[in-house]
């Protein structure tokens, strides 16, 4: 080649809302990167787009929905895991997946979070942890370090955070992964995983939000926090789930790989016994 | 007995991969991760801006064909804004 | 399990019993709900009876997720409902302006009780009536019905669900702790004579992103493609446009909300129900509805024992308001007599649209308003 070519459209284009392109997110977001894998996915996923449904919730990531060409639904903060179980459960045949952000799943959505996997309700969960509440500007959440700067902690986050494979080990979780927006090829190879396997699972895809989080925490963009991802992610091997917990400034390691995969049987409203 | 080694290449019989670069100029960001990752580092910012103000990769000179078409760049660039066709050699 | 839908015949069953089995002949094929007095029987029935005809039942770890997962499944193109009381309707309420946005065709049964707050879990109440009218934040539309009895139970549950269908809104039914615990006669008659108005739904085949918001009919009701059917729908709470995608302008939210909450008051006339007892010559005109509208019943009787003209228009429909059925009676009646067991929330409606005061006979909650009571204020509208 003597140049880039300039294209008109995007290979991908027939499985997003191209029509809405650019989206929302800021330049280094690697919310984009997430939806990349999660629609490279279902393009491979053997399972026929009209049968994926997303669902999401309140938050940058949750826009998602609105970008998937796919039948989509932007539902309430916190409430997608519900409604995304009312949807399966009313018509088991189709593939549901729930796309959030970490505040809209483990804050507000945390009790859902939890019974999910609690009773392996068959929804793919992916997980999109910024560490902050990005959309609303920055604030700190349930996933943000202690002492990390936002915009409600100007004296440094007083909270200790979630480790979310930990809880949802402790949940009864049957499928807990952790990749980043980097470890993308990765990503994307476990979320077709995840379509093949019934069953709750949980995805958490770290990402750089650079005007939310990096700006105030001394990470100056999406490419400095990638390359932070590319010199301290280490993939799990024989690690204790109490020890998954991550703080982005510190000098740990930051274990990623699949933590949990069990094979407990998908969620059905009747045991299985009682319809014999 | 299993042997777990690799298999060798052989360097007279591989052929590597050579691609295109494409680019939807509009939709760049400039966030330049495309630029950082690509492992033959085949691409440099521009000068060039989008309609948003936003300085788009190209080539980078002496690279034209050092693209191996790995899709590494399409695969980490958030706004759907970058891949790459395989070139037939 | 095999079972019947509709158990045609006549039952001695108490009202929670009624609603469950009039969602069952409705065709309710999901239902998520928690635990809360005194509706938990109706959840306790469908546990049972919705597995023995292929329905869903699923108890949520609590209201908002209970709500959330009846929009979810109504979305997929089942009828499905849940149940709770006032502080289980206070948490539903985000969800239920979401149902009211993203037009979701659903039933939220409020089998009221002493409210506010913790109240009174075990005995009546009719003070959640202007939270089911205004409780989420917006300008939106509802309807909702207020059961007298067993057997209203059942029969307005169906209706519930068809209103809901054909004016994809989410619909309430208020009933209370009295007719939900009551046991009393029930006719459920055979299944090809229970009415059913289906859902509008897309006109065409799927052909590329269909607009989940394009009201062309006069009822500004739009077609629903459910998930799932190849037609690429996006339902978002943000303010949308036509095709459902967020539009963030002030144009674009003024028309979408007043569709909203036209489209609903457009469907009045097909929806509302009322009851006229001695109306037809009455100058003291008594409004009522729910338990509350037996005593009323009883004590407009006795009235009319003394050569008082006295009537009763009962509002089964509580939302939209039968104002026209109300400004009708205005004509000839003199006075006005609001009987509910709460401290004046439907007299307002009825002041507004008479434009004249009204009597109040209230309760708080926690007991039948006895008809002695009604009868005194008749009395002295009469003297």
């Amino acid at each position: 080649m003597t140049a880039a070519i300039v294209a008109e459209a995007h290979p991908l284009d027939a499985i997003i809302r191209a029509d809405r392109m650019p989206h929302i997110w800021c330049p280094g977001c690697g919310i984009g990167i997430a939806m990349r894998c999660y629609a490279q996915a279902i393009l491979e996923s053997g399972i026929s787009t009209e049968r994926h449904i997303v669902v999401s919730g309140i938050g940058c990531s949750g826009r998602v929905a609105g970008y998937m060409a796919l039948d989509s639904y932007h539902t309430t903060h916190g409430r997608a895991i519900p409604f995304a179980t009312g949807m399966k459960l009313a018509n088991p045949d189709l593939m549901v997946t729930v796309f959030s952000g970490d505040g809209d799943l483990a804050a507000i959505g945390g009790n859902h979070l939890i019974h999910a996997a609690r009773r392996n309700v068959d929804i793919k969960v992916i997980c999109v942890n910024n560490f902050n509440y990005g959309m609303t500007g920055g604030q700190f959440g349930p996933t943000t370090p202690i002492g990390a700067r936002a915009t409600t902690a100007p004296y440094g986050n007083p909270e200790q955070p979630f480790n979310l494979p930990s809880l949802l080990a402790a949940a009864g979780a049957n499928y807990v992964s952790r990749w980043t927006t980097l470890h993308a090829r990765q990503a994307k190879q476990d979320i077709l995983t995840a379509f093949g396997k019934p069953g709750f699972a949980f995805i958490e895809i770290l990402s750089p939000c650079p005007v939310g989080f990096g700006k105030s925490n001394g990470i100056d963009d999406g490419l400095e926090e990638m390359e932070l991802y590319r010199a301290r992610c280490v993939i799990a091997d024989g690690v204790s789930h109490e020890d998954l917990g991550i703080d982005l400034r510190s000098d740990r390691p930051i274990y990623i790989g699949n933590f949990i995969n069990r094979n407990l049987p998908p969620y059905q409203p009747i045991p299985p016994e009682a319809l014999a | 007995m299993k042997a777990f080694g690799r298999t060798p290449v052989n360097l007279n019989a591989a052929r590597f991969p050579r691609g295109q670069v494409y680019l939807l100029p509009q939709r760049c960001k400039g966030c330049r991760i495309c630029i950082q990752f690509c492992p033959q580092d085949v691409l440099q910012e521009s000068h060039s801006a989008n309609a948003k103000g936003y300085h788009y990769p190209e080539i980078a000179p002496g690279k034209e064909n050092a693209c191996i078409h790995c899709g590494f760049c399409a695969l980490i660039c958030p706004e759907f804004a970058i891949y790459t066709l395989e070139v037939e050699t | 399990m095999k079972g019947q839908r509709v158990l045609t015949g006549t039952h001695f069953m108490s009202g929670d019993h009624a609603c469950a089995e009039g969602a069952l002949a409705a065709g309710c094929g999901f239902f998520a709900g928690y635990p809360i007095t005194p509706s938990t029987e109706i959840a306790e029935l469908l546990a049972r009876r919705m597995p023995e005809v292929a329905g869903v039942f699923v108890q949520m770890e609590d209201e908002l997720g209970s709500m959330a997962a009846v929009l979810g499944a109504s979305l997929a193109g089942a009828r499905s409902m849940t149940a709770t009381s006032g502080p289980g309707l206070s948490l539903m309420l985000e969800n239920i302006g979401l149902g009211a946005m993203l037009e979701v065709p659903c039933v939220v049964v409020d089998v009221q009780r002493g409210s506010p707050s913790t109240g009174l879990p075990t005995m009546a109440g009719q003070s959640d009536v202007m939270q089911a009218r205004w409780g989420s934040h917006g300008d939106y539309g509802i309807v909702a019905y207020a059961p007298s009895s067993p057997q209203e139970m059942f029969d307005l549950t169906i209706l519930a669900f068809n209103a809901a269908d054909r004016y994809r809104v989410p619909v309430l039914l208020l009933a209370d702790e009295v007719v939900g615990h009551m046991v009393e006669r029930v006719v459920i008659p055979p299944p090809d004579d229970l009415p059913r108005w289906e859902r509008k739904r897309p006109a065409h085949p799927p052909n590329g992103p269909f607009s989940s918001f394009l009201a062309e009919d006069d009822d500004l009701v739009p077609p629903l493609a459910h998930a799932g059917e190849g037609y690429c729908v996006h339902f978002t709470g943000l303010t949308h446009d036509e095709r459902g995608y967020p539009d963030m302008s002030a144009e674009t939210h003024h028309r979408l909300v007043t569709r909203l909450v036209e489209k609903v008051r457009r469907s009045a006339e097909q929806v509302t129900r009322t009851e006229a007892y001695h109306l037809d010559d009455a100058e003291i005109a008594v409004i009522s509805y729910g338990c509350t509208a037996r005593s009323a019943r009883r004590a407009v009787r006795e009235a009319r024992e003394r050569g008082i003209r006295a009537g009763l228009l009962r509002l089964i429909s509580l939302w939209p308001f039968p104002a026209a059925q109300v400004r009708e009676l205005a004509h000839h009646a003199r006075s006005f007599i609001v009987a509910e067991m709460n401290l004046g929330q439907m007299i307002r409606e009825v002041e507004r649209h008479t434009q004249c005061p009204a009597r109040g006979v209230f309760h708080a909650g926690g007991a039948m308003i006895p008809p002695e009571a009604i009868f005194e204020a008749i009395q002295e509208a009469a003297s």
